[in-house]
């Protein structure tokens, strides 16, 4: 694996059982992500994004082919391994936010430090410092239902964030927002993409978060369609 | 563990009313369940004491023919009490009791009883002997509660007690009763009079003879006597033992009774968090989790409802179960009808085993009802619990 790689997938395939046939969603993928980038896996539904976004975090494995994230190959992981790792280095953003609606605001950021061990004095910090970064210091003690949709992404940044990810993994995060609030939160993680040099990768068909996108990797029908670097087409590559 | 700990309480803090509706009905078993062992461990308490108080002392040795179940075996029930017990009986430590067959006739009734020989000044029982020594013109005897209801009898009354001599030759005389006493054991007042034990001796010649020998030393080595058999306490009290063991065993349907209701409500409670709570599931394992973990974290928090409960236990029942320890709880029906040793008010007695073991059934038993469902949460795929999708 290339030292500068964070992702390195080879020929992976993945299908799911439909009946007695199988679907295909992952067709011979092969792609690289370097630290540092701000890459978006873009496409329409069914294009097989989020089933890759979910093999890079972890969360399901490849039918064939080898997928490594941060030098872990994820496919070959036992379970508590490929628990060690999300825990670890990766953050996870998801479209509907997926906070846990009965902890506050300050427990949701908290938690990831909770799974880490952290002693309570060096949490607080670390969740003070998340909160402050994203303006949400105002908010500690409310709960999830009282929040905007712009405040509880805000705060799933935070909580993907507060452990200082190597990795982290957005799932549509502005598919619930409006506009406005989409292009804050996009700047914020463009800011945190720039001052920590966390990776990012999308998994987005919504123009506004393709528009910040430094890297786009279109898929198209399980396959990597074309790659289009932030310079414009000059650095397009072609799959077909 | 004790991040499962922490979560699972703010988790069970966050649901608010269901998981306090949970708690109070757990809270209820608890309270319940310490409520009726205390009551059963102080009827216990209360039986023997009164046993021992009333009726066998520390221990008893009965003549080899004594059958306390067939009153027909008295007539040969008595032997010249054994030498090597007169010290003890000189110091008051032992006593001896002369029963004999009889038959009195209050208010030209018929009615068979067991005439009661007893020392006047024997101090082991808390039978009221001393108004036995009483100057009168017919033989002083005392009764009990019981028999002076059943046959209306009061303190006062006369009547004519028949009996048989050694010989065989019947005698009668007239009787007058000084003393009813109250006791909470039956057998000592259904159908036996007590009269002072040198009259009936004398009446029976039967000098120096006895049918029961009662002691008061229970640290005192107890040696074989010929002719008779020693009577351990614990052997008389056995019948309060197997009373007290069927007791439970009834009662027990009760604590699975109510266990079950509220192992029901904790079940339901997980069956339906696991079903609502899927996207949940899904975030904790995208943030770390291991399928078993989350598997864990719902059992913790299952089981917590008992730890919870146990809290909410000791808030409104320690002051019950105090009062109760105090006042008492009163029987609503007649306590002599049960035929045993049971006063109309028993106290209940709480242990600490008693509360431990009560917090440790509920609390394995909550555990495992919360495990039970959570399991499903093993077989769960994380993405499409993610998306919230039911599996």
């Amino acid at each position: 694996m290339e030292n500068s790689a964070i992702i390195k997938i080879n020929d992976l395939v993945k299908t799911f059982p439909m009946g007695k046939t199988h679907f295909t969603a992952l067709k011979e993928i092969n792609l690289t992500i370097g630290r540092g980038e701000f890459t978006g896996l873009v496409g329409p539904s069914g294009s097989g994004k989020t089933t890759l976004l979910n093999i890079v975090g972890s969360l399901d494995t490849p039918t064939s082919g080898e997928a490594w994230v941060l030098d872990h190959p994820v496919g070959k992981l036992s379970a508590r391994q490929a628990a060690q790792l999300r825990k670890e280095k990766l953050g996870f953003i998801f479209q509907s936010y997926n906070l846990l609606a009965v902890h506050t605001v300050f427990e949701n950021v908290e938690f990831p430090l909770l799974l880490l061990k952290i002693s309570a004095s060096e949490r607080k910090k670390l969740v003070m410092d998340a909160l402050e970064w994203l303006g949400l210091t105002d908010k500690i003690k409310s709960k999830p239902p009282q929040l905007s949709g712009g405040e509880c992404q805000r705060v799933a940044i935070a909580r993907a964030m507060v452990k200082k990810p190597s990795l982290v993994l957005a799932d549509e995060p502005t598919a619930n927002l409006d506009a406005a609030n989409s292009h804050n939160i996009l700047k914020t993680m463009l800011k945190l993409n720039n001052e920590l040099k966390t990776t990012f990768l999308f998994a987005t068909h919504d123009e506004k978060v393709i528009n910040y996108l430094k890297r786009k990797i279109y898929l198209f029908d399980g396959k990597i369609d074309k790659i289009i670097d932030q310079e414009g087409m000059g650095k397009q590559q072609n799959f077909n | 563990m004790k991040t499962a700990f922490k979560l699972a309480y703010r988790n069970l803090i966050g649901a608010g009313l269901r998981t306090w509706l949970n708690v109070f009905v757990l809270s209820f078993s608890f309270v319940v369940i310490i409520w009726i062992k205390g009551v059963l461990v102080g009827w216990d308490y209360q039986a023997k004491t009164d046993m021992t108080n009333w009726e066998i002392g520390e221990g008893q040795y009965w003549n080899r023919n004594y059958d306390p179940y067939d009153p027909f075996t008295l007539a040969d029930s008595h032997a010249p009490v054994p030498d090597q017990f007169r010290e003890e009986i000189e110091k008051g430590d032992m006593e001896p009791l002369l029963l004999v067959q009889g038959t009195i006739y209050p208010r030209g009734r018929m009615q068979s009883v067991a005439v009661t020989g007893i020392n006047p000044g024997q101090d082991i029982f808390l039978l009221p002997t001393h108004k036995l020594d009483t100057a009168t013109d017919a033989v002083p005897a005392i009764i009990g509660a019981l028999m002076a209801r059943d046959l209306d009898l009061s303190k006062g009354d006369y009547f004519t007690l028949r009996w048989r001599d050694a010989r065989g030759t019947f005698d009668a005389k007239e009787i007058v009763i000084t003393d009813i006493f109250s006791s909470n054991v039956p057998s000592i007042e259904t159908a036996r009079i007590y009269i002072p034990m040198e009259t009936l001796q004398e009446m029976t010649m039967l000098e120096g003879e006895a049918t029961l020998l009662t002691y008061s030393d229970s640290e005192k080595e107890r040696p074989e006597a010929e002719g008779w058999v020693h009577k351990s306490k614990a052997e008389l009290t056995s019948s309060v033992d197997e009373l007290i063991k069927t007791k439970t065993v009834g009662i027990s349907v009760l604590y699975a009774v109510l266990l079950l209701l509220a192992m029901l409500a904790i079940f339901d409670t997980q069956v339906l968090s696991i079903f609502r709570r899927q996207k949940e599931i899904g975030t904790y394992i995208a943030l770390g989790y291991t399928r078993r973990e989350v598997v864990g974290l719902f059992t913790v928090e299952g089981a917590m409802h008992s730890l919870l409960a146990a809290l909410v236990s000791a808030a409104y029942g320690l002051p019950f179960l105090a009062w109760q320890a105090k006042a008492g709880w009163t029987l609503p029906m007649d306590a002599s009808e049960f035929g045993m040793a049971m006063a109309q008010t028993l106290y209940p007695v709480y242990s600490a085993g008693l509360v431990l073991s009560t917090i440790l059934i509920v609390v394995v038993a909550t555990t495992i009802v919360s495990y039970w469902p959570s399991r499903k949460i093993a077989k769960m795929n994380p993405t499409e619990a993610l998306r919230g999708r039911i599996q």
